[in-house]
């Protein structure tokens, strides 16, 4: 359960960044979160609405985009799609593979009023 | 506090060794100190690898967007490499063994301190929701040992380790061990600052372990098959649970050892002690070759 970590992480970015910007309420959080990031998303959505309480983004909408899985197939010499860390490659079955996507965890926007 | 499992962060207290911390059990890491980046000496402002955000306005007139693209781990990761930094000046390498509750990880670092102690400085952080058990475990082999207790936070945070670092003074060229709280899971996600996470996996569990917990088995280094003198009672398959862990890491390293029997040990303490000497190149060679 490190999406509580996660969640107070968001509201602490979006927090201060509303505030640089002399925001006063948050209405909308955009994050990236990759589907090999070892997220579940609906623990991250449920701690948010504990973790965001009592803040700017206390009520705020959660818009998560989810990238998908990518990696470097070493034999096959070419990126192909991944769906989960322990799968082989889907077009040779080789294990050699590097992750060059699907892992984002980020906040990428915010809207404040 | 996350309501469904009890999970969450707010509660984090750390222990020192003889001298607590000044803000020790009421006061614990605030959403600032784990949060906020760690600042820029003497300059008064942030670590600025965040990035400069940029403003720009559209949708509803009543609403701005605010681009922000800052990591979530941003914060966690600069103050890891705090951390790094505070290893590479005092020549320290620091190991960070995850796995799940109940491997025998606190018995096989008993163990393994008793062993280095006797040719190098070695220190240890231990981490727990709760008790200082472990902490007193490693403090009764005469090995410094701070305890963290993450409260119901399910692992370490690299924040935590530094304020541990407070009470445990680093002496040059030693290896201190972060025994992070038994999970499989959250740990991965987390750097400390770390050189190497060491992952721990006893032959009373699963062999398909490391299919079913991917993220840890990937982040680590090396994983050490613990409980090898049960072995003889089990149905354990040692080469299929290597097999699986390279499926999911394909550079890792496995060494099969026991700490109740000591089996495997001398490849264990000498992968450490190869590491130790990789962070002195100079000091090697120098012994090594005879300069003319």
């Amino acid at each position: 359960m490190h999406e509580m970590s996660l969640a107070e992480s968001v509201v602490q970015i979006a927090e201060d960044t509303a505030r640089q910007n002399g925001g006063s309420r948050i209405s909308s959080v955009f994050l990236e979160v990759g589907r090999l990031a070892g997220v579940e998303i609906e623990a991250l959505r449920f701690c948010f609405d504990a973790a965001s309480r009592s803040s700017l983004a206390e009520g705020a909408e959660l818009v998560i985009e989810r990238p998908d899985g990518r990696a470097w197939c070493m034999p096959c010499g070419e990126t192909v799609s991944l769906s989960g860390l322990a799968d082989p490659c889907p077009r040779c079955g080789s294990h050699q593979l590097q992750v060059t996507g699907g892992n984002e965890l980020k906040v990428r926007e915010i809207a404040i009023h | 506090m996350c309501t469904t499992c009890g999970c969450g962060t707010d509660h984090v207290h750390i222990d020192g060794v003889g001298h607590p911390l000044a803000r020790a059990a009421q006061a614990p890491l605030t959403g600032v100190e784990r949060f906020a980046a760690v600042p820029i000496a003497g300059s008064g402002e942030t670590d600025s690898s965040f990035g400069r955000i940029g403003v720009h306005a559209h949708g509803t007139p009543a609403a701005r967007i605010v681009q922000v693209e800052r990591d979530l781990l941003a914060a966690n990761d600069s103050w890891a490499r705090l951390n790094r930094d505070h290893f590479a000046a005092t020549g320290t390498l620091c190991l960070n063994l995850v796995s799940s509750p109940g491997s025998g990880k606190t018995t096989l670092l008993v163990r393994t301190v008793a062993e280095i102690a006797t040719r190098r400085p070695v220190s240890v952080i231990e981490g727990d929701q709760q008790t200082s058990n472990d902490a007193d475990r490693i403090r009764a082999t005469g090995v410094p040992a701070v305890q963290v207790n993450t409260g119901r936070g399910c692992h370490l945070e690299a924040p935590m380790v530094a304020k541990a670092l407070e009470a445990l003074p680093l002496a040059g060229g030693g290896v201190l061990f972060v025994e992070n709280v038994g999970n499989l899971v959250c740990p991965a996600l987390f750097d400390l600052g770390e050189a190497h996470k060491v992952a721990i996996l006893s032959v009373t569990e699963g062999e398909d372990k490391p299919l079913k917990y991917p993220d840890m088995f990937r982040a680590a280094d090396l994983v050490l098959l613990n409980k090898t003198d049960l072995l003889p009672f089990l149905d354990f398959d040692v080469d299929l649970c290597e097999a699986n862990a390279r499926r999911v890491n394909p550079s890792v390293e496995v060494l099969r050892v026991s700490a109740r029997s000591g089996e495997g040990f001398d490849a264990w303490l000498a992968w450490i002690e190869r590491r130790v000497a990789a962070l002195h190149p100079a000091a090697d060679a120098g012994r090594g070759e005879a300069r003319p």
